[in-house]
């Protein structure tokens, strides 16, 4: 027992020690966006600032536009956020309670594609996107970025729709309900521990997302979202330090966030997919 | 079904169409009418970039994925042990830097590994390990050596809540019989779980590999494939032909490049599925339920 006791503490100790080193990044940058910038070039290793200077994130916000970029992304993600739930509901629930002919080579195809790396497709859907005459505005990115199968939630969907008990359509069935009512009153409330994991999973995915955005905006600098504008905002304002430090930390608070209040969505959707 | 017009649309289309465009030496404006045959194909068997940044990529993959099985795997054991508290707080720490934008992780790294006064010399000066500041980014070695370290840090919780997943997925029965038979943690770490974790473990290897193959954010904010290319991946070099802002776009030749690319991971990924298949023989073979979050958290 006392062994047990003194390999928890070591166990502690170490894993402390590194979580420290894990997290420190995220700790400098906030620190140094409080910083003037001649503080940031002469800090060394010193952390904290002498005096906390929230002007460097006005300075972002107005100055480095990030006030755009931000809202950019709020719309992008929380628009994607929206499409993708309500297709991924949909499509779980006709693959999972509704059968019908081609459904298993269905499941297989969109699983297959899966494997296929995302550079590989983006050519082609920046061409289609072109085509519709959306290149340079949100509405083309928002498609492009709810584009791609999604395979992981509509498995997520599907099985969960499956296991739920047959009883339930024939009760709404004769309380009168059609195909579409069943699916919105019923099913899609019940299915609420799914749209979380998939909204919170697709929130992270889309607000971090870089190489989509890029190449969508790249001649339309107001358009760009939060994860772009940092990458001109480096180009553009070079010795701008705490500046920079204060607009990633713009950008990377929110995520942080809402990680912290919903990982165990997040947790469950990964550990799923695993699991298989 | 939209989810169906918008699979077509956006996915089968596009695979499609990525072939289409290799045949042709097109810019992406105008008509698709120079058909060339396989000369993209030779073209980019010929050229020694396209071969470096493929190489690139493989180290990348290679020293990621060696880096990252064991410790994840280690960690993973020690927070799925009973008597270890703290979980949730630990697995939240090292998860962290998974959901953070990675371009930006990328900038923010730039200026700690990046110039003289950097934070990463300072320190290493301030604890004797350095004489002198080195120039992290700016040679090819260490460049690549910072860039596979913070690919894997970002990573690491990832691959961790795999590891735990796996672990609790293991039958409790088993654990009960071992230690009915007198079978010490050791003895039971070696004959009962790493056999069991088996097909877990060509699934997260699988992902592991398909994540490492495609790493573009960090690539392009980190070092944008310096110095000298010593760093630049196949995404960054099929990106930097397709959309590169100077000089002329060749849509035709990028997607060659892409399918050459894509081929590849397919095929390790095809043997990887075999393996796993044939090491779960027996139990249910739905190795094909792989997560997709090994693609987009690079």
């Amino acid at each position: 027992m006392k062994r047990i006791i003194i390999l928890n503490g070591l166990l502690h100790a170490l894993l402390l020690a590194i979580g420290i080193i894990w997290v420190y990044p995220f700790v400098w940058m906030i620190f140094s966006s409080l910083k003037t910038n001649t503080e940031y070039i002469n800090a060394g290793i010193k952390l904290l600032p002498e005096v906390p200077r929230w002007e460097n994130y006005v300075r972002a916000w107005n100055l480095g536009n990030f006030s755009t970029y931000f809202s950019n992304s709020v719309i992008i993600t929380s628009t994607t956020v929206a499409i993708v739930v309500v297709m991924c509901a949909l499509t779980g629930y006709a693959l999972g309670r509704v059968s019908f002919p081609g459904r298993k080579v269905f499941v297989a195809a969109i699983t297959a594609t899966m494997f296929i790396p995302k550079g590989y497709t983006i050519i082609p859907i920046y061409q289609i996107i072109k085509s519709l005459g959306l290149l340079n505005t949100l509405a083309g990115v928002i498609l492009a970025e709810s584009s791609g199968a999604h395979v992981l939630f509509i498995l997520l969907f599907m099985s969960y729709y499956y296991n739920l008990p047959k009883e339930l359509e024939e009760a709404a069935e004769i309380d009168g309900c059609g195909f579409f009512r069943t699916f919105w009153q019923v099913m899609l409330p019940l299915s609420k521990p799914i749209i979380a994991t998939t909204a919170i999973m697709q929130f992270i995915w889309t607000w971090n997302s870089f190489f989509v955005p890029l190449i969508f905006t790249l001649n339309k600098p107001e358009l760009r979202t939060l994860a772009v504008g940092m990458y001109s905002f480096v180009g553009e304002h070079t010795i701008d330090w705490s500046g920079m430090a204060a607009g990633a930390s713009i950008s990377l608070v929110p995520v942080i966030l809402v990680f912290i209040v919903f990982q165990r969505y997040f947790i469950e959707g990964i550990s799923g997919s695993v699991k298989g | 079904m939209p989810q169906l017009i918008f699979y077509i649309v956006f996915t089968i289309y596009p695979i499609i169409m990525s072939y289409v465009y290799a045949f042709f030496e097109w810019s992406g404006i105008g008509p698709l009418n120079n058909f060339v045959r396989f000369e993209n194909f030779s073209r980019l068997i010929a050229d020694d970039k396209f071969w470096n940044a493929f190489g690139n990529s493989l180290i990348y993959m290679v020293a990621k994925t060696a880096l990252l099985m064991p410790t994840t795997l280690l960690l993973a054991l020690i927070l799925n042990q009973a008597f270890f508290k703290g979980k949730v707080f630990y697995r939240t720490v090292y998860f962290l830097p998974v959901v953070t934008t990675t371009s930006i992780v990328g900038i923010i790294m730039k200026f700690i590994f990046g110039n003289e006064n950097a934070l990463v010399n300072e320190a290493l000066i301030a604890v004797g390990l350095l004489d002198q500041p080195i120039p992290w980014l700016g040679q090819a070695g260490t460049a690549m050596a910072v860039l596979i370290l913070i690919g894997s840090w970002k990573f690491f919780g990832m691959m961790m809540v795999y590891w735990l997943a796996g672990l609790q997925s293991l039958p409790g029965d088993v654990y009960e019989a071992a230690r009915v038979d007198g079978a010490n943690y050791w003895q039971t770490l070696r004959y009962i779980t790493l056999p069991l974790l088996l097909p877990v473990t060509v699934v997260i290897l699988l992902l592991n590999i398909v994540n490492s193959m495609n790493v573009f954010d960090l690539v392009k904010t980190l070092t944008e494939g310096g110095p000298f290319f010593a760093t630049e991946t196949v995404d960054l070099y099929i990106y930097n032909h397709a959309f590169s802002t100077s000089g002329f776009p060749q849509i035709g030749y990028a997607s060659a490049a892409g399918i050459v690319f894509g081929l590849t991971v397919f095929l390790m990924t095809l043997v990887l599925g075999l393996l796993g298949k044939w090491t779960r023989d027996g139990k249910k073979a739905q190795h094909g339920q792989v997560a997709k979050g090994g693609f987009t958290f690079q």
